[in-house]
């Protein structure tokens, strides 16, 4: 894909985000579809080509009364939105559909018209590890966060500070679950959920959706709002296992995604003015800025508390207070990415002044898979 | 730590020898024929150079606490915090295990700490393959 050939020209989030116990998961979607399609004035007839993870391509296609000649179901957790832009840019720019919708919607916290996913105990995952006490993601996710810790020094202050700053980013926005000033005493002394992590470094559990408008640069003044360009994009799958993880310190998937999408932009870290970084858990970030070549290995729990990725650095990162304080339903790519956007359209709450070059990096499963999206507000 | 029953690997036609020797009290993995490659969990091919040629070996059981994370949040059929965790087996490959016969605490779960297996009856038909801190009776 030529960079910049295709553009984000409609976006939004559902009506209502953090806790919606009166909606169920199918409507999230069209909630949040309809509202980026008024963001971008079109309507279900408009749209050709059709992306969704947390539901199947054709229930949301009927729900919403759409006829795609071009659909994507790609799911591999969180990161699967990233993957969907991925693939839409390219569908569009071979000329299999023009104008493409990607939807999410998740009761990730009420439960209303889904269902919890079980791991199939015949899998190798649930052979080899269902039987030892897995809980879901908090008990897994966590894992390799210990060897990281011995191998490059990263203490446990630094690991906490983490979600001491993306709170800061939080403050600034209304729609941020939680909004009120934390310490590192405070995460270190808040409720142990899988040691080393307390309860402050791992993600919310809240009900939300989005959806986001694509089609090609050349129609993108068209439409109302900023035209966000696709200047790059990257994917990669590692293992379902993190047991199975080949380097604990280091994420593959991360390593070739972000590698691939930085090349097919054309641009350098020195470009990039705001970066979003899937924080599932506090060491998310972590990994996200080491892997994607912000900063060498082991740098950057320092980083951090070196304030660059915070208010006012050089580096802003998760400036809607991600996972860890604006909200989380299960698979949050989708909200990084409407962050992306709002920045680059000069609309977030916490705006960078000027930003004109975001990165936007996701991760599915437990460093199993990898999205990477990089965007612009000028076509090149 | 007891367990609950839908949590309990189901063997499937490739790695049923596996859990096979757990319940004889050994610790297979497979091995290739031609890149000498030792791999695990099992398929019936190398991952390393897809060659068909593997044959079962038996570790010797030694491993490294590798890296793992104490579990706080309980589930209704276990009632104290627990360690999940990855060993590293002397030859090479890395599983997920639980750690017995010790503290479930930081201080007494130290990486790298030299660990043995031992053999975990479950059910009838399922052993778990677990780890314990060296004590050198492994073979
Ligand atoms: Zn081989």
């Amino acid at each position: 894909m030529t960079p910049g050939s295709v553009a984000i020209v409609g976006a939004a989030e559902s009506s209502q985000l953090g806790l919606a116990p009166q909606v169920s998961q199918i409507q999230l979607h069209a909630d949040a579809a309809l509202n980026a399609l008024a963001d971008c004035g079109l309507g279900p007839g408009d749209i050709d080509g059709l992306a969704c993870a947390a539901e199947w391509p054709t229930e949301i296609a009927h729900y919403l009364g759409i006829t795609p000649t071009w659909v994507d179901g790609t799911m591999v957790g969180g990161c699967s939105f990233m993957l969907h832009v991925r693939h839409a840019a390219a569908a569009i720019a071979a000329g299999l559909c023009s104008t493409v919708l990607i939807t999410h919607g998740e009761s990730g916290r009420s439960w209303v018209g889904t269902q919890a996913m079980q791991i199939n105990q015949a899998s190798l995952a649930g052979q080899f590890e269902l039987p030892y006490g897995v809980l879901g993601a908090p008990t897994m996710f966590t894992i390799p966060a210990l060897r990281y810790m011995k191998e490059y020094g990263l203490s446990h202050e630094q690991l906490a500070n983490v979600a001491v700053v993306q709170r800061e980013w939080a403050a600034q926005n209304p729609r941020a679950t939680h909004r009120e000033p934390i310490t590192v005493e405070d995460v270190l002394n808040s409720r142990i959920i899988a040691w080393p992590f307390h309860v402050l470094e791992c993600c919310l559990v809240t009900d939300g959706g989005g959806a986001l408008v694509l089609t090609s640069a050349e129609r993108a003044q068209d439409f109302p709002a900023r035209p966000v360009y696709v200047l790059g994009t990257g994917e990669s799958v590692e293992t379902p296992m993190i047991s199975q993880m080949a380097d604990f310190t280091s994420s593959r998937a991360f390593r070739v995604s972000g590698a691939r999408a930085f090349a097919e932009a054309g641009i350098s870290h020195a470009d990039v003015d705001h970066l979003m970084l899937y924080d599932a858990f506090a060491h998310l970030p972590i990994y996200g800025l080491e892997d994607l070549g912000f900063v060498a290995r082991g740098e950057a729990g320092a980083f951090i508390w070196e304030r660059h990725t915070a208010p006012g650095g050089k580096l802003p990162v998760n400036t809607n207070g991600g996972g860890l304080s604006y909200m989380h339903s299960g698979m949050y790519g989708m909200y990084a990415l409407q962050e992306s956007v709002r920045q680059l359209r000069g609309t977030a709450p916490a705006q960078v002044p000027g930003a004109e070059i975001s990165v936007c990096h996701g991760v599915g499963g437990m460093f199993g898979a990898s999205g990477t999206v990089i965007l612009a507000n000028q076509r090149s | 730590m007891s367990i609950n029953p839908k949590t309990l690997p189901r063997p499937t036609p490739e790695t049923r020898h596996f859990w096979e020797g757990v319940r004889r009290g050994e610790l297979l993995l497979q091995q290739c024929e031609g890149c000498t490659h030792v791999y695990f969990p099992p398929r019936p091919f190398c991952p390393g150079c897809a060659s068909r040629e593997i044959r079962v070996i038996r570790a010797s059981g030694r491993a490294t606490l590798y890296s793992y994370v104490i579990n706080h949040r309980l589930p209704k059929w276990i009632d104290a915090p627990y360690a999940i965790a990855v060993v590293e087996l002397e030859e090479g490959p890395r599983m997920m295990t639980n750690i017995v016969d010790t503290p479930q605490t930081p201080e007494a779960l130290v990486l790298d700490m030299p660990l043995e297996v031992v053999f975990e009856p479950v059910t009838a038909d399922i052993s778990l393959p677990k780890f314990r801190p060296a004590r050198g009776g492994v073979r």
